[in-house]
């Protein structure tokens, strides 16, 4: 699915990731857990293509492509999905106008029939039930005066709606309470199949209870400097993480 | 309809009045002779030719206005020709194939069908003629409903008291320069007149008028909505229209008597120049509506062509409990230049008013707002709203917000707000993450924020305008 060998990157000349390597395979989930300002984010950053991320040197093949040669809209009907840790608010354009000219690139590009506005609404009515949020969300402004939470899970139908391979997952539990966090997870469980994989990024220990990772990753400045299985995670909520800086120091 | 035109033009002229008036386009340059040229062409009443020449000599005593902010060589008003008659059927091209390629390409990405392509661009084809008894059918329903929508230069003979007594009524000879000029000379356009009670059967659109070429220049519309009648106008359409006079002053009059609503929504597209600034049109409008009791006037606009546009559609709320209404979108791109508003006189009680503008800068372009808002000493109660949002696209462009506040009366109220923003890297990012390219995105997000302007328009037009903007704001990105 996902290959990164040795991946250097930087934002505005400032060298972030450091000689990332990660491997993906269809059907996996994996976790990323590190610092604040480990670049995680940029990470999902770089892979997405968001531009003024720049990858210096190394190499990323996704479903055997090089990655980094697409244009982000191309990546992203590829299958490449990004839930940002950040949603930004479009004023004035509708949850669904977005969602439909996303889902219609993505299916055009993959060579399936457009959906009838009917069938659309019919998904995307379904897709907001799954995620808890009332179907007057897909009128609303995308992300327009949401709160924190009702962006994540946002995040979260638009990611159903798109039907990704890959699903970059940027902290789309911080912010959540109790019951929303069992909500997104339920919906990503249920997305989870042979071929599709997930990198989910995260703080909390709590999330991968219901998540459950192949493999655990500890990034720390700009590289992954410990992977292991769900047990890293449990070990990391009880140590935190000086001691795998010690370790790599 | 064309030809009806062409005969009304080719009508034998009145005595005594020595211009050649065999030929079919008058040298450039303006004075006394050249209106009663025109006037003649028109075969108008002596009456009518009179007026012009009043506004003619007002227009000598005037000097053109140099406030607004926008730049442009000076005009030499007497390098330009101010009567051209229609193209005849012969020097019209035969088919698409002979029209401008690019012209071609835009009608296709707004999805403009072929036979309408062909009348946009003036083809002689037999195709146009299906769009007479288009015209035809629609103007017999207009009858039934005792509805006047003719061409103005026909209503001067037809409805001689009704002319008399409006035009130039709500925007005086003097009102300004280019009014002045467009009183002198104006070429023609609609005349619409909606009887007592009437609630007028359909969207009346200047579309429909598309085969009278030629009477862009200095276009002059009157409106007279009657007591307690109602109407809806459609002016411009959403396809590009190329013409070749630089300077155009048009003046719409609008007159709304007692109870009565007039909406009046225009898409205007003239050639902006090419994406070095060169050409393009010179849209110099005044536009201007009275409000009696209880009456209500709409004006909503979407700007997107033109080179330099400056244009003001007002309202003037005489009446008690009259209301105006002003939502503009006007976008730039490249070198274009606008400077357009509203002016909201209130002189009525409780008159109400509300103002929103949505102005995109993209490319080098400079685009303004100016607005006024006047409650005069008799406006108590009066009410004002004004939203006047700014975005722009990229960081060589600007947008500039000229508000004018006079209040005379102390229980008027008037809110501004103003807000500028740019359509960010945040957004643009999240779009395409979504699969859009950056076109796409930066259309989408600037529909979005035009929204509140858009719901608006009729639903066809909205649906255009939307495709318009898309089309306008190409190669603003990336
Ligand atoms: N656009 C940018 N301009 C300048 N510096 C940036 C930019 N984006 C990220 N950085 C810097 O890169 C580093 C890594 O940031 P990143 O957002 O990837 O961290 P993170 O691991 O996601 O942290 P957190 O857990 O707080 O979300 C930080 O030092 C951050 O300040
Ligand atoms: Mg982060």
């Amino acid at each position: 699915m996902l290959t990164i060998k040795d991946l250097c990157a930087s934002v505005e000349d400032k060298e972030i990731i450091r000689q990332l390597s990660l491997e993906v395979k269809p059907g996996e989930v994996h976790a990323i857990m590190g610092p604040n300002g480990a670049g995680k984010s940029t990470l999902g950053n770089v892979l997405a293509g968001r531009p003024g991320y720049e990858a210096t040197s190394g190499s990323v093949d996704f479903k055997g492509q090089d990655l980094l040669d697409l244009d982000p809209e191309i990546r992203a009907r590829e299958g490449l999905f990004l839930a940002f840790q950040y949603p930004v608010e479009i004023p004035g354009v509708s949850n669904m106008e977005l969602l439909k000219a996303a889902v219609d690139a993505r299916r055009s590009h993959t060579g399936q029939p457009e959906l009838s506005a009917i069938d659309f609404m019919k998904m995307a009515r379904e897709a907001s039930k799954a995620v808890d949020l009332d179907q007057s969300f897909l009128k609303r402004g995308v992300n327009e005066g949401f709160s924190g939470g009702e962006k994540k899970r946002n995040e979260i139908m638009q990611m159903m709606l798109m039907e990704p391979s890959l699903c970059i997952l940027d902290e789309t539990d911080s912010g959540l309470d109790i019951d929303a966090l069992q909500v997104v997870a339920k919906g990503v469980n249920a997305m989870r199949s042979p071929d599709r994989s997930f990198i989910v990024v995260t703080h909390y220990q709590r999330l991968l209870d219901f998540i459950v990772p192949d493999y655990v990753h500890v990034l720390a400045n700009g590289r992954i400097v410990k992977s292991g299985d769900k047990s890293l995670a449990l070990e990391l909520e009880a140590k935190g993480y000086s001691w795998l800086e010690d370790e790599v120091a | 309809m064309s030809e009806q035109v062409e005969q009304l033009i080719r009508k034998e002229y009145a005595a005594g009045f020595h211009t050649d008036i065999e030929s079919e386009t008058l040298p450039p340059g303006l004075n006394e002779d050249v209106i009663r040229f025109i006037s003649a062409k028109k075969n108008e009443p002596e009456w009518m030719l009179e007026w012009r020449l009043k506004a003619y000599k007002i227009w000598l005593t005037m000097e053109e206005p140099e406030w607004a902010h926008v730049h442009y060589p000076e005009i030499d008003f007497q390098s330009i020709s101010y009567f051209s008659a229609p193209k005849s059927y012969e020097d019209r091209p035969k088919s698409l194939d002979e029209v401008d390629p690019d012209l071609i390409e835009t009608y296709n990405k707004l999805g403009i069908p072929l036979h309408e392509q062909e009348m946009l661009a003036g083809v002689a084809v037999d195709a146009v003629f299906d769009s007479v008894s288009v015209v035809t059918t629609y103007r017999a329903k207009l009858e039934e409903a005792g509805v006047i929508f003719c061409p103005i230069s026909e209503a001067v003979h037809r409805f001689p008291d009704l002319v008399k007594k409006y035009l130039g009524s709500v925007v005086p000879q003097r009102d300004n320069y280019y009014s002045a000029l467009n009183c002198a000379v104006f070429s023609d356009g609609s005349f619409v007149y909606i009887p007592k009670g009437v609630r007028c059967p359909m969207e009346l659109s200047t579309y429909f008028r598309i085969n009278e070429m030629n009477t862009g220049q200095f276009e002059r519309t009157l409106i007279i909505a009657d007591e307690g009648s109602h109407v809806s106008y459609l002016e411009g359409c959403t396809a590009p229209q190329r013409d070749e006079n630089q300077l155009h002053a048009a003046v719409v009059e609008l007159v709304a008597l007692d109870n009565a609503e007039i909406k009046y929504s225009t898409v205007q597209n003239w050639y902006p120049g090419d994406e070095n600034g060169k050409g393009g049109i010179y849209n110099f409008v005044t536009k201007r509506g009275i409000c009696h009791t209880r009456a209500k006037i709409s004006w909503t606009q979407v700007e997107t062509g033109s080179a330099v546009t400056w244009k003001y559609p007002s309202c003037i709320l005489k009446g008690d409990h009259s209301i105006g209404e002003f939502y503009s979108v006007a976008l730039t791109n490249n070198y274009q230049q606008a400077d357009t508003g509203t002016k909201m006189i209130h002189l009525g009680k409780n008159t109400k008013s509300t103002i929103i503008s949505k102005g995109i800068s993209a490319g080098h372009s400079q685009n303004a707002y100016r607005g006024l808002v006047r409650m005069g000493s008799s406006a108590a109660g009066a009410r004002n709203y004004t939203q006047c949002d700014s975005l722009l696209i990229g960081d060589r462009c600007g947008a500039h917000t000229f508000p004018y506040i006079e209040s005379a009366h102390p229980s008027a109220i008037v809110e501004h707000e103003a807000t500028t923003s740019k359509v960010s890297d945040d957004q643009m990012f999240l779009c395409q993450q979504r699969g859009l390219d950056a076109e796409k995105a930066v259309s989408m997000i600037v529909n979005g924020f035009c929204r509140e302007v858009f719901k608006q328009l009729p639903m066809e037009f909205a649906v255009e305008a939307g495709k318009l903007l898309e089309v306008s704001l190409e190669g603003s990105v990336g």
